[in-house]
């Protein structure tokens, strides 16, 4: 048995660790070294953990028994799942960290004794605060992250789900939770710490339902903060530095994603959090219907003729193009194209994808080296001076409109630039409207060809005209 | 008076949320997913009190009723470091300079 303070100074190098472990990621050299870091980080906290309890006895192995399990699962699952998963994987991680806060803030009611924290009937005030406040975050965290999870596994529509007066049972909810923890630091009582996590399994299910598919990443990155939170009020009930520490890096990490999300589609935080967007789908067509104009339709042989002339290329990939499993196609023509000494970028938006850098991962797997992918604000400019846009499976992010009509949903979103470009090929598998549901402008300018087709199969195509 | 060492702890968390705060906006945006996976990693450190929730039932008996909730929170935490830490490195392993490429 090691003593508080050695364990305390112990659980403070895993925190530091960890914060580490986030620093490696600011450039994707530093950051294996940074993975292994955080894995140390966590290593040395577990130990710590065993050493500091002192007898022990037969129930060890059926921790380290269990431990094996769960990383047997845990190892299976990161091995095999396909990384345009990753945002459902991440979503099912997210309610495994709420509902194991839950269970740890449920032992800790149960066996005070065993936290330092009093005893059972007479908790010390402070830390039940702390444990219910953990529950509940925690239980948030594990209901909203299933309904995110069987949303973009497909299972649940991504249409949101609304109903009157929704706003106000949640906020109703929301108060209910504070008082209810209120009247259970007067009495102690077992049944309301049960209400209090029956209650916020119900509000994390009600926050989620009416945030539509297209705001996902803000979603996914929402509840990311949230398992900080929870984790940090764990934390405090247990006075365990590395929790307190983890729990809010994670929180703040969250934050910050939520916001940077928010920011590239032009959305207000709360407006996300209100939900309903995209359900005005058939206003929608209407619109697109109004105004049929002529588009300029073009196939596999004129795509390649325009590239293998051109200088430079810029390609946009959006989740349209991982859909359709067309990022290796794409690397095939890209290839190709490298070999006339054609120039070569790409340009992804923030919210190309399903999560924050969802597709920058997307093109990592498919061997596209970093160092020809860029973010929005750094190739922007260079639009204009390029040949060839080659959008596939983008929509919403190189609208026009958000630049142009105030009315416009999306307006102020930032944009691609990509009408500056001498020529688009749009490859698209039809004139529908994106997410937002808004036309699309550059479909009808005189500079875009359209490729109707599905991204995969015209890709390929192109590459056998390039020969 | 002396200070309650809950202001400690508080201090902790806060300075850390500054800490956080920083370290996270220079994350380079290539690299967003990687770490979400890898917070999410960390934050099964939670696994400590499952330990240790798990292991109090030593002095009485092997299964109390919070020892069990001990033992799966174990089993959840564990599919998340590992699961976790592991898609990270995945992730990480093909992120690839021009350089690399052309050997």
């Amino acid at each position: 048995m090691i003593s508080p303070n050695l364990s305390a100074i112990c659980y403070l190098i895993s925190g530091i660790l960890f914060i580490l472990a986030l620093r490696g990621l600011s450039s994707p050299d530093t950051s294996r070294q940074g993975n292994y870091f955080g894995m140390s980080g966590m290593l040395i906290a577990i130990i710590v953990t065993f050493l500091s309890i002192g007898s022990l006895s037969t129930s060890l192995i059926y921790v380290l028994v269990l431990l094996l399990l769960g990383g047997t699962i845990g190892a299976f699952i990161a091995f095999k799942i396909p990384m345009t998963a990753m945002p459902e994987l991440v979503a099912g991680f997210h309610s495994l960290v709420g509902l194991a806060a839950v269970f740890v803030a449920i032992a800790a009611f149960l066996n005070p004794e065993v936290f330092n924290l009093g005893f059972s009937g007479k908790i010390k005030l402070a830390s039940l605060i702390e444990m219910s406040i953990g529950a509940a975050v925690g239980a948030i965290t594990f209901s909203g992250s299933i309904i995110a999870f069987l949303k973009l596994r497909g299972i649940m529509s991504g249409a949101p789900i609304t109903f009157l007066g929704q706003h106000y049972i949640n906020l109703l909810l929301g108060l209910g939770i504070f008082i209810l923890i209120f009247y259970l630091c007067k009495t102690q009582s077992a049944n309301i710490f049960w209400l209090v996590i029956a209650i916020s399994f119900l509000i994390g299910i009600l926050l989620i339902i009416p945030i539509g598919g297209a705001d996902m990443p803000v979603v996914i990155s929402m509840l990311n903060s949230y398992s900080g939170w929870a984790a940090a009020g764990i934390g405090f009930t247990l006075e365990n530095t590395a929790l307190i520490i983890t729990g809010a890096l994670v929180g703040s990490s969250g934050a910050i994603l939520s916001y940077i999300m928010c920011k590239a589609m032009n959305r207000s935080f709360f407006s996300v959090i209100l939900g309903g967007f995209g359900a005005d789908s058939s206003s929608a067509d209407l619109k697109v219907q109004k105004d049929k104009k002529p588009v300029k339709n073009g196939n596999a042989e004129d795509a390649a003729f325009l590239m293998k002339n051109a200088s430079s290329v810029i390609i946009v990939p959006g989740y349209g193009m991982a859909v359709a499993q067309a990022q290796h196609a794409l690397r095939e023509m890209v290839d190709k194209l490298k070999k006339n000494d054609i120039k070569i970028s790409y340009a992804i938006h923030p919210v190309a994808g399903r999560m924050p850098g969802h597709m920058n991962v997307l093109l990592a797997e498919a061997n596209v080296p970093y160092d020809e992918v860029f973010e929005l604000e750094d190739i922007n400019n260079d639009f204009a001076n390029a040949d060839v846009a080659f959008v596939i499976g983008a929509n919403d992010v190189t609208n026009p409109i958000a630049k142009t009509d105030p009315k416009s949903p999306i307006f102020g979103m930032p944009v691609l630039d990509v009408e500056k470009c001498k020529s688009v090929l749009f490859v698209k598998r039809s004139l529908s409207p994106g997410y937002a549901g808004v036309d699309n402008e550059l479909f009808y300018r005189d500079n875009t060809l359209m490729l109707f087709a599905d991204a995969k199969k015209m890709t390929e195509d192109i590459v056998k005209n390039l020969d | 008076m002396e200070i309650d060492p809950f202001i400690f702890r508080l201090s902790i968390f806060i300075l850390s949320i500054f800490v956080g705060y920083y370290v996270v906006w220079s994350v380079t945006p290539s690299l967003h997913t990687p770490l979400m996976s890898v917070t999410n990693a960390i934050s099964s450190v939670i696994i400590v009190g499952a330990i240790i929730a798990a292991l109090a039932g030593s002095s009485k008996e092997i299964f109390s009723s919070s020892s069990i909730f001990g033992y799966i929170a174990i089993v959840l935490a564990a599919v998340n470091i590992f699961g976790g830490f592991l898609v990270t490195q995945r992730m990480l392993q093909m992120y690839k300079k021009k350089k690399d490429k052309q050997k």
